[in-house]
């Protein structure tokens, strides 16, 4: 059964349909770029996914598990990873860890195991002992994401994990997204960095509620004959004017 | 004429850390300049240097020919300032806010309306909306709006696109250009390189020091190594497996395809090749390409971490 499937999926707010019916699927080990404009809908959507937000109609089943019935079983299932929210600034690196490891009910000896892997993995073990808010960026993100694939879950949330950061940095980020991803975990991402678009698999475009497109980059390119994901972008932004 | 900007040797740290480290650079006249860097290279801490909020430990700056310490008040009233936190009131609407700013720079909407009249169209349908319910696209353009509305000489902009969508930020670019024309003299930063281009001249930041200042096409000029984009049906591997030849000497993802840098440049491609052969990739295509802003950006990287 795959990952991620919807049909249908919309959320009202009153009289605004922010998500409009959308039906698609994500298959396991897939990066599926999650992409539109600022307001498409995508953070609903997201949302919704992530058992965070109950659907006004249709149907979505993450990991197995019904959005409206058993979310509580999707959190636990999943990983996620905001630029906005990720670690606390005021814990260690390490106590960051042990704290994630916690709350996802992992026993003392795996957070342990965990702790020593990760950090060697990340070259951080010279700053287990410091506060989160004294790294840079860059390594936050990296460690954030790493601590939001501790419990294993089969699949991963990010949200714009990659905005303001060096570009070596975000390089090394999407090596770490690559490797989870060929282990088989499945990776649902949004990003506004368009050469990021081209490292998923597929990808699907929102407007206004709806996803417009949604195929291999290499194929979206063909479809609007565009030189690059960029130019896809603005074709169904400007459509979405002229309309 | 007073020079825009004049920022001779700046130095700041906050405990130990050295945000920013022996900086200088000019803007001139009608000059849209970025500042292009990632977060935490120093570019805030700059900006609020010279919008005389902060002070520096050692250097000097003008905004205008005026001080930045001596004569902060004058500075004030003379600077559009758009910080990289959106800062405007989100409980007044699109119009409170406007209105607002004119006030405290003792001026009306009315009298400057020429100068923001082409961005404030695009958001006058939401002007009794708050401006906390706009989107990130929209937020942009009312902050831009105020900071222009009281007639500034120079427009200080913070990352007024970051977390906006490329459609929007195309947008507010176009909005940059137009208003350079006017003879306003701008100073943006940007995590995004791609925007380097817009730019008339750029400073690259890194750590707070900076890397380069040019124009974006002599930057990329000066990108000295031969490169190649490359590509093969499964990309993960591929870059693996150049990473772990010998004589690769960079190899990043960059869109569809990957770019390299070989140690011994085009001499080492027929050893690249017969590598290659070994590793029976797909669909593989090499091609040579011309260097962008971003590469240049990530090789000076490199070079200062040595």
């Amino acid at each position: 059964m795959d990952p991620i499937i919807t049909n249908g999926l919309t959320k009202r707010f009153g009289s605004f349909i922010a998500t409009n019916a959308i039906t698609f699927e994500v298959k396991k080990g897939e990066i599926f770029g999650f992409l539109g404009a600022n307001g498409a809908g995508k953070t609903t959507a997201m949302r919704m996914l992530c058992g965070l937000l109950r659907p006004s109609s249709g149907t979505a089943k993450v990991a197995g598990y019904d959005v409206y019935t058993q979310s509580e079983k999707i959190k636990q299932n999943i990983g996620y990873m905001s630029q906005k929210f990720s670690l606390y600034e005021d814990l260690k690196v390490k106590e960051n860890i042990r704290f994630y490891g916690g709350i996802y009910g992992l026993s003392d000896k795996a957070i342990k195991e965990k702790t020593t892997q990760l950090l060697k993995k990340l070259q951080m073990e010279a700053e287990a002992d410091q506060l989160v808010s004294a790294l840079p960026l860059g390594w936050k993100q990296k460690l954030s994401f790493s601590i939001a694939i501790l419990h294993d879950p089969s699949i991963v949330f990010l949200d714009e994990p990659t905005g303001g950061v060096d570009p070596l940095t975000r390089r090394q980020f999407w090596d770490l997204i690559y490797e989870a991803a060929s282990r088989g975990v499945t990776v649902f991402v949004t990003t506004h960095y368009m050469d990021e678009a081209e490292y998923c698999d597929r990808v699907s475009i929102m407007v206004d509620g709806r996803i417009r497109a949604l195929d291999t980059p290499r194929r979206l390119r063909e479809q609007f004959s565009a030189a690059s994901m960029d130019d896809v972008f603005l074709q169904l932004a400007r459509e979405k004017a002229k309309s | 004429m007073q020079t825009p900007i004049v920022v001779q040797d700046v130095h700041k740290s906050f405990g130990a850390v050295k945000a920013l480290h022996n900086i200088s650079f000019t803007v001139q006249e009608g000059e849209l300049f970025g500042l292009i860097g990632p977060d935490g290279a120093g570019k805030s801490t700059l900006f609020r240097i010279l919008t005389t909020l902060l002070l520096a430990d050692k250097g000097q700056a003008t905004v205008n020919g005026l001080d930045v310490v001596k004569d902060y008040k004058a500075i004030r009233k003379i600077a559009g300032y758009m910080p990289g936190r959106f800062s405007l009131y989100q409980d007044l609407t699109v119009e409170e806010n406007l209105h607002f700013f004119a006030t405290i720079f003792n001026t009306t909407v009315e009298a400057n309306y020429d100068l923001i009249e082409e961005i404030y169209v695009q958001i006058a349908p939401f002007k009794k909306r708050p401006a906390g319910k706009l989107s990130g696209g929209m937020k942009q353009k009312l902050a831009l709006c105020c900071a222009l509305v009281h007639k500034p000489a120079v427009l200080f902009l913070d990352e007024p696109t970051t977390g906006v969508d490329p459609v929007s930020r195309k947008e507010f670019w176009d909005m940059l250009q137009r208003l350079k024309q006017k003879g306003i003299a701008i100073l943006v930063s940007t995590p995004y390189m791609d925007e380097a281009m817009l730019c008339d001249r750029v400073a690259l930041i890194q750590n707070g020091q900076l890397l380069n200042i040019d124009t974006p096409q002599h930057i990329i000029a000066q990108f000295s190594k031969p490169m190649w984009a490359v590509r093969a049906k499964h990309m993960y591997r591929l870059i693996q497996d150049l990473r772990a030849f010998p004589g690769t000497d960079s190899c990043y993802a960059f869109g569809e395809y990957l770019h390299l840098t070989l140690k011994d440049g085009t001499a080492g491609v027929d050893a690249l090749q017969a590598y290659l052969d070994t590793k029976h990739h797909e669909a593989f295509t090499m091609f040579s390409i011309q260097a962008g802003i971003e590469d240049c950006f990530m090789e000076l990287m490199n070079t200062e971490n040595v």
